[in-house]
């Protein structure tokens, strides 16, 4: 008896824009690598809030620089970001990371340091974080629908048992959620070679299909520009190998398992790209954990689902990254960072229904508050995505 | 007890999903897709979660797995062996 989700409802936190968030950060968000500094002074100044630091954001041009503005402001802009102080070397670019963000409506206020220096930018940008995790602590949960919930997913050292156990667990609740109007994602674009057809097949419309084809294809292009191998060891990975992943090919088919087998998929976007409605959506990214899931965070997903095998130990500092596992000798070994145990699956123990029921129990559970082994343990892998190098 | 799991009948490998399997260990298979339990002999040593090759291959053969075409052969493998990257290789990039 599968689980009944068409009154479900979570405890989120609703935006000045209307999203519904499932944590209530406070972010010190540095526009360049030169501004982590005084980020990192400013959260230990003032308890509750979190610095992001990375270690990007001077001479970039052209695309490289539109994704680096995307990930930025598409990072604070997500729900389950409450307020934000963006710090930057100097004011124009910390200006538009500023801009982007304010229009969600959220309190935002950025400095630059230039003219200033570390000391006086630190102080003055304590003052509004105080206020605003002061403020942020009074905004209270409500219910809301199952259809305000944005889930994504990205599985990470992958192994055999993730394309019968984890994966399949994965897509049992996509399929589930599908038609209640939720908005989900998946990507990983290199990581689907060897399925690219079973993908083009589950596309809305020949314009998806297009849309799908030309992200895999301009993925492709750019690997055999630059490879110098058949890329085992890094796709599949040394560990994915470790687990008795052989291929690439192998490896997507494990990995399309995600995407179950109802759901379509009803649109494509390009990195850090926010999606414009529900259903299904298919985002071109890197298959390396930490830049997925940094990317489907600054496209507004709330909460992430993430399939391990060997065991990946990823987390993401703004949205919960639950960890499903059906490698019985990783769940034993490294059960700190497994949130949903399905090894059961493969002993028959377990079914797939049963399997994605629980899921979905894991996400109720965690999107109403419950933190996830990897932000217990302190897991908050910021990691942008580059296109190419800096000027 | 299922020491290993394979996706569709019609695929040539199937994965070890128990610790510790040996040469010559007789071990029980699961066919997923159509529900069907199948004695097998281990021809080698097998670590959890890699293939053992439940048809015999030769090189130049394709590897199916899910049903779908997974790379080609490069060294030949028996029945029941360990099947990886030293016989298995991408036809990919």
């Amino acid at each position: 008896m599968s689980r009944d989700l068409s009154n479900t409802t979570f405890l989120g936190y609703r935006r000045e824009n209307g999203r519904v968030g499932v944590r209530n950060h406070v972010i010190i968000l540095p526009v360049d690598d030169l501004s982590n500094a005084a980020c990192e002074a400013v959260a230990n100044n003032i308890k509750g809030t979190m610095a992001l630091p990375h270690p990007y954001g001077r001479l970039q041009f052209g695309e490289d620089l539109d994704l680096h503005f995307r990930t930025l402001i598409g990072t604070g802009g997500n729900p389950n970001v409450a307020a934000v102080v963006v710090i930057g070397i100097e004011n124009g670019w910390t200006k538009r990371v500023v801009d982007g963000i304010a229009a969600t409506g959220k309190p935002v206020t950025g400095f630059g340091i230039e003219q200033h220096g570390d000391h006086e930018t630190i102080m003055k940008a304590s003052q509004v974080a105080r206020e605003y995790t002061q403020w942020a602590s009074e905004l209270h949960r409500e219910e809301a629908p199952l259809r305000d919930l944005w889930i994504s997913t990205k599985c990470g050292e992958s192994d055999t048992t993730s394309g019968c156990g984890a994966n399949p667990t994965v897509g049992n609740a996509f399929d589930k959620m599908y038609p209640h109007g939720t908005t989900l994602l998946f990507g990983e674009t290199s990581e689907i070679t060897g399925g690219e057809h079973l993908v083009a097949e589950r596309c809305r419309n020949d314009e998806v299909r297009e849309r799908f084809m030309f992200m895999f294809n301009r993925y492709q292009d750019m690997i055999n520009r630059y490879k110098t191998s058949d890329l085992s060891e890094s796709q599949p990975t040394k560990g994915n190998i470790e687990g008795g992943l052989t291929t690439i090919e192998e490896k997507a088919l494990g990995n399309i398992q995600k995407i179950g087998k109802k759901c379509i998929v009803d649109g494509v976007l390009d990195k850090a790209e926010a999606p414009t409605g529900p259903g299904l959506w298919f985002m071109d990214s890197s298959s390396a954990a930490a830049e997925m899931v940094t990317l489907a965070a600054a496209a507004g997903y709330v909460v992430h689902f993430f399939p391990t095998g060997q065991g990946n130990i990823i987390g993401n500092p703004i949205i919960p990254v639950i960890k499903i596992c059906a490698n019985p000798r990783t769940v034993r070994t490294m059960n700190e960072h497994v949130d949903l145990d399905v090894s059961g699956l493969l002993r028959k123990e377990m079914t797939p229904d049963e399997a994605g029921d629980a899921l979905l129990g894991t996400m109720l559970r965690t999107v109403n508050g419950r933190l996830t082994a990897a932000e217990a343990l302190g897991h908050r892998e910021f990691v942008l995505t580059r296109l190419y190098e800096s000027a | 007890m299922i020491d290993f799991v394979v996706h569709d009948e019609g695929d040539s490998v199937g994965v070890v999903v128990v610790e510790g399997v040996k040469a010559g260990d007789k071990i029980s298979g699961w066919i997923m897709d159509q529900d069907k339990e199948v004695e097998f002999t281990a021809a080698s040593d097998i670590p959890i979660g890699h293939k053992l090759a439940i048809k015999p291959m030769n090189v130049g053969d394709t590897v199916i797995k899910y049903g779908v075409d997974i790379g080609k052969v490069v060294a030949d493998i028996g029945k029941g062996e360990h099947a990886h990257v030293h016989n298995i290789k991408t036809k990919r990039w």
